[in-house]
């Protein structure tokens, strides 16, 4: 399995040349599994390039939405995979009580905010409820359960034979809690990152900056941290860097984390382009 | 111990914040948590006990009916809430075992329901009678 971050930023796009390092788009994140089969994570600005750096001979990619905040799905319109009669795309996420998947989509994809419908996609276009538990997408055992962060959202635990990647974007476990972490019965997102090879967090704010922001559905880089060490994972990837934080102060925010907290496991902020490989 | 579903975990983390007593039950009638007012409803402290099964809840209080309250259901509040997905305001006479001290209390129980109409537990709220 192989990990290729193609946005990392949270909330809005922050191109330009203070965030080169690590990249200004928004969430999306490429899985390919080693059957060659690609899964993509959220669809935020980055899943233009995503879908310009596709294999020719690829006929099926499956979008995994964590939620439809407007970071996560801006991009959809632009993912070339939609206008390919010959594409077979598959777009997994949360339903609301009210509204279905689709319904929820229609509310971007058409005017005034967006000039194609979604029904005139050219491609085969399928829609999936995101279900709790688990399902199978090619090699690729995935489960999906509803996480601490506002509005219906899912994080995901993806499974091959060999590894795990944990996807937990747009988390904030932290949330209401006298002390954190608590133990893991009571902390959202366990179950689907305990253990995991790799785990992509939220990272949004520094320790100072997160008061101000309580409920507002992110985590503190310390509180992923500590999340990281309660599920036991081998390797943290911090995600959904804030905005606003430019290069120098992304390296800093995080360094000081890592100084305050020592990890026994690597910590590697995420970062357009990079790519881990889970095997 | 597997992780709670997100929206008993929140739950459980409103229950922590508020003043009046507050009892967080799973699908069988455990009581997974209990706040810092509820303790002194039921006479043990919850870093002391952790989850109570429903058989050592008895072993706690005793709910009896209020005869002034008039006809109501004398079925458990939590129990009908859990069995009829339904909310229910009670008044009931609760006797604390320990120290057989006797309360007048109403008692707001509610399921707690997901998004996907799973059926997740449930809550209940004390209110203890004011004195004339």
């Amino acid at each position: 399995m192989k990990i290729t971050p193609y946005g990392v930023r949270g909330s809005l796009a922050a191109p330009g040349p203070a965030t080169a390092r690590y990249g200004g788009n928004t969430s999306c994140v490429r899985v390919t599994g080693p059957d060659g089969a690609v899964l993509v994570l959220d669809a935020g600005t980055g899943i233009r390039s995503l879908g310009l750096d596709l294999l020719p001979g690829i006929r099926r990619v499956d979008v995994l939405l964590t939620h439809l905040h407007m970071d996560h799905i801006i991009g959809l319109g632009f993912f070339g995979p939609l206008y390919d009669p010959g594409m077979e795309v598959h777009i997994w996420g949360p339903a609301s009580a009210t509204l279905s998947l689709e319904a929820r989509l229609r509310r971007y994809l058409a005017p005034p905010l967006f000039p194609v419908l979604l029904r005139d996609l050219p491609c085969r276009l399928e829609l999936h409820h995101t279900v709790r538990g688990r399902f199978s997408i090619g090699a690729f055992q995935v489960r999906a359960a509803r996480v601490c962060h506002p509005g219906p959202t899912v994080g995901y635990r993806i499974e091959t034979e060999r590894a795990s990647l944990a996807y937990l974007p747009d988390h904030e476990p932290a949330l209401g809690a006298r002390r954190f972490p608590l133990e893991g019965e009571w902390t959202s997102g366990l179950d689907l990152a305990r253990g995991a090879d790799l785990l992509l967090h939220d990272a949004q704010y520094t320790r100072e900056q997160y008061p101000r922001h309580v409920g507002w559905g992110h985590s503190a880089i310390h509180d992923a941290l500590a999340f990281a060490r309660l599920a036991g994972v081998r390797h943290l990837v911090p995600f959904h860097h804030d905005p606003g934080r430019d290069d120098e102060a992304l390296e800093a925010a995080i360094g000081a984390a890592i100084a305050d907290m020592r990890p026994e496991f690597p910590v590697t902020p995420a970062a357009e382009g990079s790519s881990f490989d889970l095997g | 111990m597997a992780q709670q579903p997100v929206e008993m975990i929140l739950v459980r983390q409103l229950a922590g914040y508020l003043y009046v007593p507050v009892l967080v039950f799973d699908t069988t009638g455990t009581v997974l948590f209990y706040n810092e007012p509820a303790e002194r409803i039921l006479g043990v402290r919850f870093e002391e006990t952790g989850r109570i099964d429903p058989k050592e809840v008895d072993r706690l209080i005793e709910l009896s009916d209020d005869a002034a309250a008039g006809h109501e259901e004398s079925e458990r509040p939590v129990h009908s809430a859990l069995l009829h997905r339904r909310p229910v305001h009670a008044r009931r006479w609760l006797l604390r075992r320990s120290d057989r001290v006797r309360l007048q209390v109403e008692i707001t129980a509610f399921p707690v329901i997901d998004q996907d109409d799973r059926l997740l537990g449930a809550v209940a709220m004390f209110w203890e009678q004011q004195a004339p």
